[in-house]
């Protein structure tokens, strides 16, 4: 029955779900990530690549999954989301997998092939979004779970203080069997959901009871305290693992969150304000960050010594050999970079094959993602939803500007991944989990409100009976 | 809560934005400038992925690429007989850069000039195999052997030249070295570079274009030219005032002569002839600084010269009046290169006009199509028709019945000039032996050559000349008339 009320904004027609266009656009993203490893083929050996039945069925069957579900229990989620995510990471394997067949990496004695590696974690990933998506029917259950997130994502963060360093930054934990995780990129989702959670719940107290200060509203300790105490205490965590690039996301991130929740821009002013001190502060002591500022002012001072800042210059170099159309996949020499090309570099394998076009679609594509997200933030009706979901693509906006500023020189090199793109189990797994959030509250959002009961009152005086 | 999150979508557009105005900054209006940076590899890369194309002798290509596996550069660069042709082309190491022509013509070799953009363009449509373009050498095959062979074990060069269009047909320095065996990119090549360039009798030094040596008696044609054109003497068989002995101005010092020869008041021929340092000496000393320098200015002293690989510049310098006697016998502080003196006696043969040295006739598109030729040009007139005759029935004396008899070719008409320069401290090292000769048909010169042998054993001026260089320009004259 379709009743139209005025009672209520929204109409309750059945709204259109959108799904035939994602599923459109799930095809369309597995036919580019094959057409790109074709392209990869033909231009190396001259030929098909022998798997590219394999991963395109694969990408194909994780796409086709995820749809399904997202059809079947989120149907009236974003339409972009799903596509979207599915095409980076796609592309992601071609790449990946392009730079496989590096000979310059096959002579590596640490050469360990990483595309089939890539699309297990992707699969991993999809499940993980099919088990947020099936067991999460509404996003305001996770409300519940506030304070055990905040000791779920501190006991993520220490984790990797007992493991050895790798490459200079303590990040990740070795587990016999599986392999090694960065605990970081689950917990980046865990404390969006705490902070969330408090910021609904003071964010009144907070935005209210506040006393003026220098022509700065500062709020109670009480209010601010606990999550001043988390933020600072995960933020002190990374500085000592030295992950820069993560500090620097929960700062943004919490920045982010909490002018949202208290609509106070005095926390913008305090957020530069203290990330500027926070920056000079680190920096005046922590020899491994005053090196990424010195290969930043000067990439190329650093040649011959192996280092970061050779990493730098080899990754513009990179960018600059692509120029406006680049070499096409396959025929570049991105892996001159060395070990990390496929995954803090892989950017630089976009610049380089894929040219300034491919590597502007790849930027508009993340930023359609996080566009998409804040959409969410603005469509949800719960301030929890609200406050969630601009976390997650606050966070997801930070990252790619932090990683892609870094390999082009925009900003100093930080090392994080490029969400779904880079090779690297915990980052895509965490990922796909990010969207599988923010489909959940986009449906949510976006389903249509239910006819308004009927009204008593209504009842009582609409009929007159002689 | 709808504003702020209206703001943060603005935030982060503008985050994508700047990253999208750095990413056009670097991928465009820097794409040039970090692509051809002097630290990319990909440079070098590019160079060696594609066959190199040839140096081209007699027809033949002396050069060749081939493919390698045991880098990141695809081809490598051989040479068929490399100690041969290795003071001709230069290397090209994939590792040490490349130097000669191999350097200078990098653009045709590697197809990447400028003016193969058409040839370019068209096999990326055709879909043809990249490949460089070649560059065919005025080199002869037959006399740059002779020089080798003549040369044999010691050191020293040769420089031979067409002296009617300054080709140049045979540039030998030895010893010479194989540059394909640091053409690679190994240990094992660097390896063979460092054991080049620590051999104390430097084999890639290239004796005929980089170092320059006292001439010795050969620089008295020089002067004699000079005489010539100055009027200093009409006829070369009129007597000259020239006392015996002779003392070297403001000295008291007197030149001698090399045994007991009739050098007094010796006409041009016979002062030649014998190679009479009194003579000569004395002729400098009449002449002055300012003339000498005049003559050898347009012999093409004093500055460096292109062929199109740089040659050193022969040294004529201002000097005292003693010196510049000394330098007229080519015993002072003048220096040349064998390339210089082979110029010397080319302008002599040609009639007194000089010739732009030059080795690279042509210069082909991938194609084979020609898209250069060299034309001849002349550099100087270094003296008339009239005197340059004069000059060379004197330097046919010398090889008729002088000093330089070891020269002399069956129904060839030969002129040249003996020189046996002293070095070294005190003269204690072993002297330079010198040869500068031409031979000369119905057709005017086809062929100019300068030999320098550096351990010429011999104690007597002139008779090493003759009978250590002399038979080698002998052979690589007789080479290129042969093959006329």
């Amino acid at each position: 029955m379709s009743v139209v009320t005025n009672t209520t904004t929204i109409g309750a027609i059945d709204a259109p779900s959108r799904r035939n266009t994602e599923l459109m656009m799930v095809v369309f993203a597995v036919f580019i990530s094959v057409f790109a490893y074709a392209n990869v083929g033909l231009a190396l050996n001259g030929e098909l690549p022998s798997g590219m039945l394999g991963y395109g069925i694969g990408l194909a069957l994780l796409g086709g999954v995820a749809h399904l579900v997202v059809r079947k229990f989120a149907p009236y989620a974003d339409p972009l989301l799903l596509p979207l995510a599915t095409v980076l990471n796609g592309l992601g394997l071609a790449l990946i997998w392009r730079l496989d067949q590096s000979p310059r990496f096959q002579a590596l004695d640490t050469f360990v092939p990483a595309a089939s590696k890539q699309l297990l974690f992707s699969a991993v990933g999809v499940a993980l979004l099919v088990v947020v998506l099936v067991a999460l029917k509404d996003h305001r259950i996770l409300q519940r779970y506030t304070y055990i997130s905040m000791v779920v994502a501190l006991f993520l963060l220490i984790l990797p203080m007992f493991f050895p360093a790798v490459n200079g930054a303590k990040i990740w934990i070795k587990i016999p069997g599986v392999g090694t995780i960065q605990p970081g990129e689950f917990a980046k989702i865990i404390i969006t959901i705490f902070f969330a959670g408090y910021l609904m719940v003071k964010r009144d107290a907070l935005a209210l009871a506040s006393r003026r200060f220098m022509g700065l509203y500062l709020p109670r300790g009480r209010d601010l305290g606990p999550i001043l105490m988390v933020w600072a205490f995960s933020i002190l965590i990374l500085v000592f693992e030295t992950d820069l690039g993560s500090s620097l996301l929960f700062f943004g991130m919490f920045v982010v969150m909490l002018y949202v929740a208290t609509e106070r821009t005095s926390w913008i002013v305090f957020g530069l304000l203290m990330s500027g001190a926070g920056a000079v502060g680190v920096a005046s002591f922590e020899p491994h960050v005053q090196d990424r500022v010195t290969a930043w002012l000067d990439p190329f001072a650093g040649w011959g010594k192996e280092d970061a800042s050779e990493q730098m210059a080899k990754s513009l170099m990179a960018f600059g050999s692509g120029g406006t159309l680049g070499t096409g996949l396959g025929q570049g020499n991105s892996d001159l970079i060395g070990f990390a090309a496929n995954s803090d570099f892989i950017l630089a394998t976009v610049g380089e094959e894929l040219g300034l076009a491919g590597m502007m679609a790849f930027l508009l594509i993340y930023g359609l993602i996080v566009e998409r997200g804040v959409r969410t933030a603005l469509a949800a009706r719960d301030p929890f939803g609200k406050l969630l979901a601009i976390g997650l693509s606050g966070s997801f906006a930070i990252q790619v500007f932090v990683v892609a500023g870094g390999v082009m020189g925009l900003i100093p090199l930080t090392g994080m991944t490029m969400p779904f793109v880079a090779a690297g189990g915990s980052s895509v797994i965490a990922n796909w989990a990010l969207i599988g959030i923010l489909i959940r509250i986009s449906d949510t959002a976006r389903r249509p409100a239910p006819a308004p009961a009927p009204s008593p009152d209504a009842e009582m005086t609409q009929v007159v009976r002689p | 809560m709808n504003k702020p999150l209206r703001r943060i979508a603005i935030f982060c557009g503008l985050l994508v934005l700047a990253l999208l105005i750095r990413d056009n900054w670097l991928q465009y209006v820097r794409a040039d400038e970090l692509n051809s940076h002097k630290y990319n590899r990909r440079v070098q890369i590019e160079r060696y992925a594609h066959e190199r194309g040839d140096i081209i002798v007699d027809g033949k290509s002396v050069t060749g690429s081939v493919e390698t596996t045991d880098s990141d550069f695809k081809f490598k660069r051989v040479w068929k007989n490399g100690p041969l042709w290795a003071p001709v082309t230069g290397y090209s190491s994939q590792a040490f850069d490349s130097s000669q022509l191999e350097n200078l013509e990098d653009g045709i070799l590697t197809g990447n000039d400028d003016q193969l953009f058409f040839d370019r363009t068209l096999s990326m449509f055709t879909g043809d195999k990249k490949t460089g373009g070649n560059i065919v050498t005025t080199l002869n095959g037959a006399a740059q052997k002779a020089a080798f062979k003549g040369l044999g074990g010691k050191k020293g060069a040769v420089v031979a030249l067409d002296p009617q269009s300054g080709a140049i047909l045979a540039l030998a320095s030895t010893p010479s070295y194989d540059p394909s065996v640091f053409a690679g990119n190994s240990l094992k090549d660097s390896d063979a570079r460092q054991k080049l360039l620590k051999d104390k009798d430097k084999p890639m030094l290239n004796r005929a274009l980089r170092e320059t040596y006292p001439p010795g008696s050969t620089f008295k044609v020089v002067t004699a030219a000079a005489a010539l054109e100055n009027g200093l003497y009409d006829s070369i068989d009129e007597k000259t005032k020239s006392p015996l002995p002779w003392t070297l101005p403001q000295s008291t010092q007197p030149l001698t002569n090399e045994g007991n020869i009739p050098c007094e008041n010796a006409s041009l021929r016979e002062a030649l002839r014998w190679s009479c340092n009194t003579v000569f000496g004395k002729m400098s000393d009449d002449l002055g600084n300012d003339k000498m320098i005049e003559q050898t200015d347009k012999f093409g002293f004093n500055k460096e010269v292109f062929t199109p690989v740089r040659a050193d510049a022969s040294i004529y310098p201002k000097d005292n009046r003693p010196q510049n006697a000394m330098a007229g016998i080519g015993q002072a502080s003048n220096r040349t290169t064998p390339l210089q003196m082979a110029m010397v006696a080319s302008a002599i043969a040609n009639d007194g006009k000089l010739m732009q040295p030059y080795m690279v006739a042509e210069r082909q598109a991938p194609n084979l199509d020609v898209i250069y030729t060299h034309k001849k040009e002349q550099l100087s007139q270094p003296l008339s028709g009239e005197n340059a005759q004069k000059v060379q029935q004197m330097m046919e004396t010398v090889v008729k019945n002088g000093t330089g008899t070891n020269a002399r070719i069956n129904g060839v008409t030969v002129g040249g000039k003996t020189g046996t320069a002293q070095h070294g401290l005190n003269n204690s090292e072993k002297p330079y032996a010198w040869f500068i000769s031409y031979a000369k048909t119905d057709n005017g010169s086809p062929v100019a050559v300068a030999v320098v042998v550096e351990d010429g054993q011999a104690n007597r001026d002139d008779i090493s000349g003759g009978g250590l260089a002399a038979p080698i320009a002998r052979d690589v004259m007789k080479a290129v008339i042969d093959s006329k």
